[in-house]
């Protein structure tokens, strides 16, 4: 009989065979020792704890950590062209871009126009990463960075400076097949 | 006059046992912080993880940080509680479990400055016995506390400690009375020298695992620790208790921990003596005495790291059905070989 009939009112509960004095022996004493054994040897094994500050568990690459705004690499020049469309692509709406005209002699971008203010709130970021899809030019790409906590919310408001500048201590990087 | 026994009933000037109390109270107190690092540092080890190691080297000073912490926390005292009853029972506690160390010998008579002392708070011909009225008078300690909470979780454990204690103590008790009836002589001291020629953990093995089951039950830790119930009672009867009453509770089951693992000692592992026919010299006797204390103390913690809490009727049948019948069994069978 199968064990549970959903048209019948009684359940048939599946027990164990009551255990005989020789098992019951072998549960308080022989599992007990086994049981024993097997703390020991997590002694002799040594802990597995990543001591956090000073050790850090490294994240893989596509990890979505704290956004970063590049340049190129050989002119100088601001990728971002201060379109707004990772901040139109942005659900958590905490891009906040303000673009202003390049001029011949004051040329900040590769493009017509840059980014004047490039804001993003990180304490509202739900680091989705779409806004890296959403970008034309690739300026802006989610690093690794995760350790953003910080005393004050407006402290966690990060400008075009911090953003496009290089992070202060790098976050180890997972290395192929780790 | 050289007594090579520590005579039973053999008293020093008042003066040398005031010093030796506060020796031995000091040796104890001292001890029982370092303990408290010990088992959090190994029980870590024993889950694969270190334990403390922030404060101080290696984290060594994590119990002072917390004694400090506790000493300055406020008084709390529920509206529920009856006040002066919650006041004394750790007091009770504490003062019991001190009590009990007084008797755990740590060594034979020795002649210090020319005095004769023996390494020991007292030698009383009642011994044993000693240690178990005062383990009974704990219970006020436990019992009290629960009750006077006036909270339903201290209440629940105080009454778990009753009943848990009190079955346990009987096993316990009988499970001495092999050593006793074999050495002949309640007085720890004496046990101790009666095991000159073969430890009695070895013609008493019944005896000892009995003895060591039934402790970890007395002294509320785990696999029986359902008094305290951390996951259940949110600490048993000491869930109302904060600051130093806490840390009297805390140091009452520590110091019961060191009791039974002193008794432990003295009655199945030969106390001060050493194996294999080695005689040091007197002064080495307390040291061996607490190293073997520290390895019953490291089976305490590894079995707390093993087993998980018993269910309570698990408990009260194990203690009733199997640990207590094994007990009369293994007197009855000691009484017969030495009666033979």
């Amino acid at each position: 009989m199968s064990p549970y009939d959903p048209q019948s009112d009684v359940i048939e509960v599946l027990r164990a065979p009551s255990s005989s004095p020789v098992v019951g022996a072998y549960r308080v004493f022989g599992e007990t020792l086994r049981g024993l054994k097997t703390t020991f040897a997590r002694v002799i094994e040594g802990p597995h704890t990543i001591q956090y500050p000073e050790e850090k568990v490294p994240v893989y690459p596509r990890f979505r950590g704290r956004h970063k705004l590049h340049k190129f690499e050989d002119t100088g020049l601001e990728k971002c062209v201060g379109c707004s469309l990772c901040a139109a692509a942005c659900p958590a709406d905490c891009i906040r871009v303000v673009a202003a005209e390049n001029t011949p002699e004051h040329r900040i971008s590769a493009g017509e126009r840059y980014a004047a203010v490039y804001e993003i709130n990180l304490s509202r970021c739900i680091f989705c990463g779409y806004c890296e899809v959403a970008c034309p030019f690739d300026a802006i790409t989610m690093g690794h960075d995760y350790e953003m906590s910080d005393y004050t919310r407006s402290d966690l408001i990060f400008t075009k400076e911090m953003l496009l500048a290089e992070p202060i201590e790098r976050t180890p990087l997972r290395r192929e097949g780790e | 006059m050289t007594p090579v026994l520590a005579a039973v009933n053999y008293f020093e000037p008042w003066w040398v046992q005031i010093i030796k109390a506060l020796v031995v109270f000091g040796v104890i107190f001292a001890l029982l912080p370092i303990l408290i690092i010990y088992e959090r540092k190994l029980l870590g080890r024993f889950q694969g993880r270190y334990g403390p190691n922030r404060v101080g080297p290696f984290g060594l000073m994590q119990p002072l940080a917390e004694i400090v912490k506790f000493a300055v926390k406020e008084p709390f005292k529920p509206s529920t509680s009856v006040g002066w009853m919650f006041r004394i029972a750790p007091m009770i506690a504490i003062l019991t479990a001190v009590t009990s160390l007084a008797i755990i010998p740590f060594g034979n008579v020795q002649r210090v400055l020319g005095q004769e002392v023996g390494l020991y708070g007292i030698d009383v011909s009642v011994g044993v016995l000693f240690v178990f009225a005062f383990s009974g008078i704990s219970f006020y300690g436990i019992l009290l506390g629960g009750w006077a909470s006036g909270s339903k979780y201290s209440f629940l454990g105080a009454m778990r400690g009753a009943a848990q204690l009190i079955s346990y103590e009987v096993s316990q008790g009988l499970a001495l009375v092999g050593v006793l009836i074999t050495a002949g002589t309640l007085s720890l001291t004496g046990i101790v020298h009666a095991q000159g020629g073969m430890w009695y953990f070895i013609p008493q093995f019944a005896g000892f695992l009995i003895f060591m089951t039934a402790s970890f039950a007395e002294t509320n830790r785990a696999p029986f620790d359902l008094v305290e119930a951390d996951a259940e009672l949110v600490g048993g009867y000491f869930t109302e208790y904060g600051g130093t009453a806490f840390v009297a509770y805390l140091f009452a089951e520590y110091a019961n921990m060191i009791v039974v693992s002193g008794v432990a000692v003295s009655l199945f592992l030969g106390g001060w003596l050493m194996p294999f026919g080695i005689h040091p010299p007197g002064w080495v006797d307390p040291f061996v005495v607490l190293a073997k204390m520290l390895i019953v103390l490291t089976f305490f913690i590894w079995v707390r790291a093993t087993l998980p809490r018993l269910r309570y009727d698990q408990l009260m049948s194990f203690g009733w059905k199997i640990l207590l019948p094994l007990a009369t069994l293994n007197l009855l069978v000691t009484a017969c070989i030495v009666v033979h």
